[in-house]
């Protein structure tokens, strides 16, 4: 077992990446991701890697594309303007069938914003930002060992099924060390048949690309597409329980804020409030099953994110709207304190 | 459970960062659940700096400490602002060479160090960060037995001759009469 190290978020998630294999990561500097690319700045020269800084993030995604073809493991990491840039190229890498790693530390919006946490690309990432019927898998870490473990398993799904993952975490998972261990993740890797690598004049060539210009082979292509997305929603969402079992009012809330929301659900324990959490993993496949499981048991969810309120559809959705969904937020690089939480469950508690 | 909230305030290039990692790590070494969190962006240059380290027996929640069971101040504007959020029976260290004014509250113990006085005599100015730290590890009970192995691992490699002041400088607090 490997010992345990004091890490920042964003360099556990450069650390992990290139414990995965990936020798080839494309960015541009920006707070509050840039540790990311600081890390692979130092680490891949001495091992054989590339790091290079594009002259834009646009450059950058297109870089990604290009060793994605080849089938090597590849990533970029940005934070909220500099991801709304790489859209374009995320929608490529989706027509293409590309797997490829995409990280988004996120800051508040929109426009230029701000340079402290937020949520607020939920939309974004987990309903295609780019143009388009398509889809990214989503992961979201709440803690740095998740920066880590989430990192690998994204460059895992990402190959499994041709398809982008993005981590989207936010300024403060990726600013704070907690202790990390990452010699310990086993690593899984695919074959890739499909990869551009030469023929060697012992094979046809194989063609990556995402132009169909005659509407019934596009239309098939998608139609495939969202059949290997069906596989995904079935068999890859992810989300841990907190203190569900008896849980009459649900609190739903992923990175950061299941954080803030798991100190106000002690207190409210402790004054007999029987309150649990959903902490989906998955943003995208959702983790709609739990909520099946769970929504007859609640009275009532809470949403808790840095946002106006995104999420929030999705938990809607998830419940069938059997049963009333509040909303607990702040934005603009605010995060909601413990006592906010609280005031909301005791709020939503009293109001039966 | 035992969790203790601490927070370091002070200018950017006081060192508040790299005190608050010298405290996880020896909260990490101990045994203990540990989290650190920065301020950052522009408020790092030449603005106020401060970080939030938990140390606790579970997992850490919140890595946001926003009441402070120990708080450590090395300017008037950190004294300001955080003074009123530290819970009753808490412990503010000040440094008392860069903060004139005392503290208000009566409910809470309160240490004056003149960490950047003592730093300056002892021809250490940088490391008046890591005096009040010395003063603060005595009052709340950790040892000085793991500074040779945090030192060693948060002081990075080619900056290995400074090792030994650190630990001088933390020495030094930690033995300055109450």
């Amino acid at each position: 077992m490997g010992e345990k190290v004091l890490m920042k978020g964003n360099e556990a998630i450069a650390e992990a990446a290139i414990k995965a294999g990936c020798r080839h990561y494309f960015g541009y500097p920006i707070t509050p991701q840039t540790e990311v690319a600081a890390y692979m700045s130092k680490r891949m020269p001495k091992i054989g890697g590339v790091f290079l800084q594009a002259e834009s993030e646009i450059a950058a995604i297109n870089m990604v594309i290009g060793v994605a073809a080849t089938g090597k493991r590849v990533m970029t990491s940005s934070s909220s303007p500099g991801i709304s840039l790489k859209q374009e190229g995320i929608s490529y890498l989706a027509g293409c069938d590309l797997p490829a790693l995409v990280v988004n530390v996120e800051r508040g919006g929109p426009g230029l914003g701000g340079i402290q946490p937020s949520q607020s690309d939920y939309w974004q990432a987990t309903k295609a930002g780019g143009h388009g019927d398509y889809h990214n898998i989503v992961l979201a870490p709440a803690s740095v060992q998740e920066m880590a473990a989430l990192t690998i398993k994204g460059f895992e799904l990402a190959d499994k099924y041709g398809m982008v993952a993005m981590i989207l975490a936010d300024g403060t998972m990726g600013q704070m060390m907690e202790p990390v261990e990452i010699d310990d993740i086993e690593i899984k890797t695919v074959d890739k048949p499909w990869a551009l690598t030469g023929t060697g004049m012992k094979r046809e060539h194989n063609i990556v690309n995402s132009l169909y210009l005659k509407p019934d082979l596009l239309e098939i292509k998608n139609f495939e597409r969202y059949e290997k997305y069906a596989v995904v929603e079935r068999d890859e969402a992810m989300y841990e329980e907190y203190l569900m079992d008896d849980a009459e009012i649900c609190i739903v809330a992923f990175g950061i804020t299941s954080r803030v929301a798991k100190n106000a659900i002690n207190e409210a324990r402790a004054k007999g409030i029987k309150v649990g959490m959903i902490r989906p993993i998955t943003l995208w496949p959702f983790p709609k099953k739990a909520f099946e499981a769970r929504v007859d048991q609640c009275k009532a969810f809470i949403s808790v994110e840095m946002n106006m309120g995104q999420m929030i559809d999705d938990v809607k959705l998830a419940t069938s709207c059997k049963k009333p969904v509040y909303l607990c937020n702040r934005v603009g690089g605010m995060i909601p304190s413990p006592e906010e939480v609280l005031a909301k469950i005791l709020e939503v508690g009293g109001a039966k | 459970m035992s969790t203790l909230n601490i927070l370091y305030a002070g200018f950017g290039g006081q060192g508040i960062l790299f005190s608050g990692k010298f405290l996880a790590y020896e909260g990490l070494i101990a045994g203990k659940h540990v989290s650190w969190l920065p301020s950052y962006g522009p408020e790092m240059r030449g603005g106020t700096a401060n970080c939030s380290v938990i140390i606790s027996d579970d997992e850490v929640g919140s890595p946001i400490v926003d009441k402070p069971d120990v708080l450590v101040v090395m300017n008037l504007p950190s004294l300001d602002k955080y003074e009123d959020a530290v819970v009753p029976g808490g412990k503010i260290f000040v440094d008392s060479t860069l903060i004139e004014r005392k503290v208000n509250r009566t409910d809470v113990s309160v240490f004056y160090i003149p960490a950047t006085g003592i730093a300056a005599e002892k021809k250490i100015p940088t490391l008046a960060n890591m005096i009040i730290t010395g003063k603060m590890l005595k009052e709340i009970g950790i040892s000085l037995d793991n500074i040779d192995t945090v030192l060693g691992k948060i002081v990075s490699a080619r900056h290995q001759d400074l090792l030994e002041v650190n630990k001088d400088a933390i020495k030094t607090g930690y033995d300055l009469e109450a």
